[in-house]
């Protein structure tokens, strides 16, 4: 029997995409498209929080999860959506026409992903990527100057080839398993011997396949050549968009596929834990490397996330080395994710509210900003120290969760690479500060901003220092959806 | 549950930092007022504290807050005081209070230069009164923030390579740090320093060496205090840095290097420190020497100074990792005195810099004409430094060597403090070659127009010169209290 009141959310927020599609046919005033969008958000959210806590279960024929892990992204998701759309009010007048596509598709996005947190079989997983994928190749186009159709074409054509290489992958792993229901593999796979899969290697490279689609989603090093092209071409708000919600949808899928699928036995998950750690530890080090010397702030971002997602990627490996141990490793990395996107959506709608006026991205014009605008710049500061994981903002309390998960399970080395890459990513996240506080500005004129960028703008600050100063309330709920998983 | 001092000695001056961030329309001179009154307050409570604190408890915290914090990890919202830390809250609490008499002159961004001061002073006090390893390390990362804008807005000369010079090696250190706590929890799980120094060794359980834990402890603790060769932001820092962030960078932020070395690496690792503490004493003896003879050919004023402070801190070292009970009251008392000399002789060399308008030592001369109380002042100050008896210089080294030496835990011991002493000479070699070239001498054309300090500026030189003195004349005031936290740690060394 299916109940479908399990899927109001995701019916919320189909129905509100599709009613701003119509509405953009009637109403003059487009700001009301932002109004209708929210609230559509908003209800999905009261639909989700009233869901949790309600126990686990699986519908369509077990291929959707019903359980708080699910429901926990389903909420980061929508938050997302709720602070991209303020985010992007002001943004939107500078597009002539389809504002009510534009709105449609970012909740549609918000609708694939929230899907990709809850598949518990391959093929939805697959539609359900495709769903939120598709959604933001087109609006990373939105703009239709050169750069903007560049990063859309770019972001279409490596994601393609991304998506391939995981079906290809998945194809795999049905064969040598016969199975496409993720605990249904896992039992497949638990009745193979071990020589059985050493003599042939197909499972394995499948995994490593599906490692590397993935890969694609989360900005893992070495798939991560889109990422700054697109984030630098792409309308700023999506590009917030895709750094946060998009990675954190990768991450979800990755958790519950390689967790609920290959966790056992040890030596499997081992395997993949290691690939994990190595990519970490690569994507860490490339990322901030390359991001030292940039002199675009949405670049900079762009090569800044693929180091976070190398962080984010220790909580992985964590899982992978200790499968059976304690929730630490697992909700640590919830908590980081909720922390990371507050953080960079804060940093991001700061940008755009300073770029507005300035017509510019690039770092060297944000010179004076903390006389022009001291509010901005003292919360795009604010975000820059959460993303060095300095006190007392979000990001060091997440780092520290993330990372004594990962000293209790042996890997310590990963932590020393990861808290010597802290120091190298100080460098250029305090060079924007110092541009901000230290440089002239090039002119008195103050730096306006709207009542739906400082509204949005506030609550990813309060986020920020919330989560950083009394994280107790955080941790438990991202202890509550990583406890689902269990052996 | 009482009054909770600790707490509003703590976060009163960030309360004063937000007011003075946030209140529209405050006046320069308001912004000023309201940064004293909200560091004065912390600097009553905490002599207060000091006064009612129990003095015949030996190694028990006292003012104890213990609150949940964040349960998922065991962390705890804990403060107390003890012999070891009382004494550096009050000296930052005094610090804080004269560093904004100190800069009673600033007019550049006033309202932010404060509001980073007072914060400032917040979390090196969070630093020295915080029990939980995750507080401990939250407080000490938020002190870069506001020292990184201090010296990079209010600086002068190379200030910005200085500041961030400053951030990357804090950083660095603090990184290693944070590996070395997080492993102690992962290997106690507990956060508790003092439940983990209770259950000494024993509850480290896992195949991780203890050493490896101490060495990533002891990088972070090294670099702030600082230790040879991990000292070369400091001379920059320092020199760069405005006059009253010199005074807190010198006066209570070196202090946070050497009461980590007693907090954690000495308390939690006694067999460890018994172990390797010959090579900490040696780098100890570089420290004095070499600093020494650095600070022998500088010609800044102000870099001088700021060398100096590398080779006095190396008695702190050589007392701490010297284990004897004597020794390590020394250093305690050492960081206490060096904090509120070194802070004097900052406080007067940005005054001979303001008045003077001139800190080269190679065209500085015969200032004692038109600056008199300041000259008299700086001698004090420097004859302090130099450890003549009468000033607390004397009393605190005149400890550390004499505890040193009678030592019986690191073998050699003996060689090392006559080593160690030989610095006092090139010491006075520096201090008193100073003193002639910048007040004695011939007249020189171009100071004509320097001035003496004005009334505010002779009020708090009285106050450091005060407190030199009472800790010269009688240390017990002090030596009491931090007798009562070293006593346990001789415990711990079985001693």
């Amino acid at each position: 029997m299916l109940n479908i009141g399990l899927l109001a959310p995701e019916l919320t927020l189909a129905a509100s995409a599709i009613l701003v599609i119509l509405l953009d046919l009637f109403i003059q005033r487009k700001g009301w498209l932002a109004v209708v969008s929210i609230i559509g958000v908003v209800v999905a959210a009261g639909f989700t929080i009233n869901m949790w806590g309600g126990g686990s279960q699986l519908i369509f024929n077990n291929m959707l999860a019903v359980d708080n892990f699910a429901l926990f992204f389903k909420l980061l998701f929508l938050a997302i959506a709720t602070l991209v759309i303020l985010a992007s009010v002001d943004y939107v007048t500078k597009f002539s026409r389809f504002q009510g596509e534009y709105y449609a598709l970012v909740l549609l996005a918000a609708l694939g992903m929230m899907l990709m947190s809850a598949t518990a079989e391959l093929i939805s997983i697959y539609i359900a990527l495709e769903l939120a994928s598709i959604s933001l190749y087109v609006l990373a186009g939105f703009l239709k100057d050169p750069k903007s159709t560049e990063a859309s074409l770019k972001y279409l054509l490596l994601g393609a080839v991304a998506s391939a290489v995981l079906l290809f992958g998945m194809a795999l792993v049905f064969g040598f398993t016969g199975k496409t229901q993720l605990g249904e593999i896992a039992q497949a796979i638990q009745r193979l011997s071990l020589s059985g899969v050493l003599a042939s290697p197909g499972l394995i490279l499948g995994m490593v396949l599906m490692v590397a689609g993935f890969g694609f989603k989360i900005a893992a090093v070495p798939f991560h050549m889109w990422v700054p092209d697109v984030y630098e071409g792409a309308p700023t708000p999506i590009t917030a968009y895709l750094s946060v919600a998009s990675k954190a949808a990768g991450f979800a899928i990755i958790l519950r596929i390689f967790y609920s699928a290959f966790g056992l036995p040890s030596w499997l998950s081992l395997d993949w834990g290691l690939i994990f750690a190595v990519l970490a530890a690569i994507g860490m080090t490339l990322g901030n490397v390359i991001a030292l010397p940039q002199t675009n702030i949405k670049r900079m971002l762009g090569y800044s996330s693929i180091a976070q997602a190398g962080y984010l990627m220790v909580g992985l490996a964590t899982v992978g080395f200790s499968p059976l141990a304690d929730v630490v490793g697992r909700s640590g990395l919830l908590f980081f994710l909720a922390s990371y996107a507050l953080t960079n959506l804060g940093a991001f709608i700061a940008i755009i509210a300073i770029s507005s006026k300035l017509d510019s991205d690039l770092i060297q014009d944000y010179s004076g900003m903390g006389r022009r605008a001291p509010l901005l710049a003292l919360a795009l500061t604010l975000c820059l120290i959460s993303l060095i994981g300095m006190p007392p903002a979000a990001g060091f309390m997440a780092k520290f969760y993330i990372f004594s998960g990962a000293v209790q399970h042996g890997l310590l080395w990963l932590v020393v690479i990861a808290v010597i890459n802290s120091v190298i990513s100080a460098y250029y996240y305090l060079r924007v500060v110092k541009v901000m506080w230290l440089g002239e500005p090039a002119s008195k004129e103050k730096v306006p901003s709207s009542w739906a960028l400082r509204l949005a703008l506030s609550i990813s600050c309060l986020g920020v220092l919330l989560l950083g100063i009394i994280p107790a309330y955080g941790m438990r709920l991202a202890e509550m959806a990583a406890s689902i998983f269990g052996f | 549950m009482g009054f909770n001092y600790l707490t509003w000695i703590i976060f009163l001056p960030v309360v004063g930092a937000i007011l003075i961030a946030f209140l529209p329309g405050l006046s320069g001179r308001a912004i000023k007022w309201l940064a004293a009154l909200f560091t004065f307050v912390p600097l009553a409570l905490s002599i207060f504290v000091f006064a009612i604190f129990d003095r015949s408890l030996a190694g028990v915290i006292q003012f104890e807050e213990k609150f949940s914090w964040i349960p998922a990890i065991n962390a705890h919202y804990h403060l107390g005081v003890d012999g070891l830390s009382l004494p550096l809250v009050i000296l930052m609490t005094l610090l804080g209070f004269l560093v904004v008499l100190i800069s009673w002159k600033i007019d550049l961004r006033p309202r932010e230069y404060f509001a980073w001061l007072l914060l400032l002073e917040t979390s090196i006090l969070g630093v020295f009164c915080s029990l939980d390893l995750l507080l401990f390390f939250l407080f000490w990362e938020i002190e870069v923030i506001p020292m990184y804008f201090l010296i990079s807005i209010w600086g002068t000369g190379r200030k910005e390579y200085s500041a961030i010079k400053y951030v990357v090696y804090t950083l660095f250190g603090s990184a290693m740090m944070l590996a070395g706590i997080l492993s102690l929890y992962f290997a106690t799980g507990s956060l508790d320093m003092v439940e983990i120094a209770r259950g000494g060794l024993g509850m480290i359980q896992s195949v991780m060496p203890a050493g490896a834990i101490f060495l990533l402890l002891l990088i972070g603790f090294a670099v702030k205090l600082p230790v040879f060769p991990l000292h070369t932001w400091l001379p920059d820092a320092h020199t760069d840095a405005p006059t009253a962030v010199s005074v807190v960078l010198a006066g209570a932020l070196l202090k946070m290097g050497g009461y980590g070395m007693l907090r954690l690496c000495v308390s939690i690792f006694p067999t460890v420190a018994q172990q390797y503490g010959f090579i900490l004493v040696i780098l100890a003896i570089i420290n004095v020497l070499y600093g020494a003879a650095v600070t022998l050919r500088q010609t800044d004023l102000k870099r001088l100074i700021a060398y100096s402070s590398i080779s006095h801190m190396g008695y702190v070292l050589l007392g701490i990792f010297a284990l004897g009970q004597v020794s390590m009251v020394g250093a305690s008392l050492q960081m206490f005195s060096h904090g509120i000399i070194t802070g004097l002789l900052f406080a007067m060399a940005g005054l001979v810099m303001h008045n003077a308008g001139e800190r080269d030592l190679r065209k500085l001369g015969g200032l004692a004409r038109q600056m008199p109380i300041i000259a008299v002042v700086f001698s004090v100050a420097g004859l302090a430094a130099l450890g003549l008896p009468t000033t607390s210089g004397f009393a605190a080294e005149f400890l550390v060597f004499v505890g040193s030496f009678s030592s019986t835990v690191v073998s050699g011991i003996q060689l090392y403090t006559i080593l160690g002493v030989l610095g006092i000479v090139i010491t006075a070699g520096y201090i008193l070659w100073m003193l002639q070239r910048v007040f004695y001498g011939q007249v020189l054309e171009g100071f004509k127009k320097a001035y003496d300090a004005d009334i505010l500026e002779r009020v708090y030189m009285f106050i450091f010169v005060a407190v030199i003195m009472l800790v010269g004349i009688y240390p017990a005031v002090l030596t009491d209290v931090i007798k009562m936290g070293v006593m346990p740690i001789m415990r711990l060394l079985g001693g």
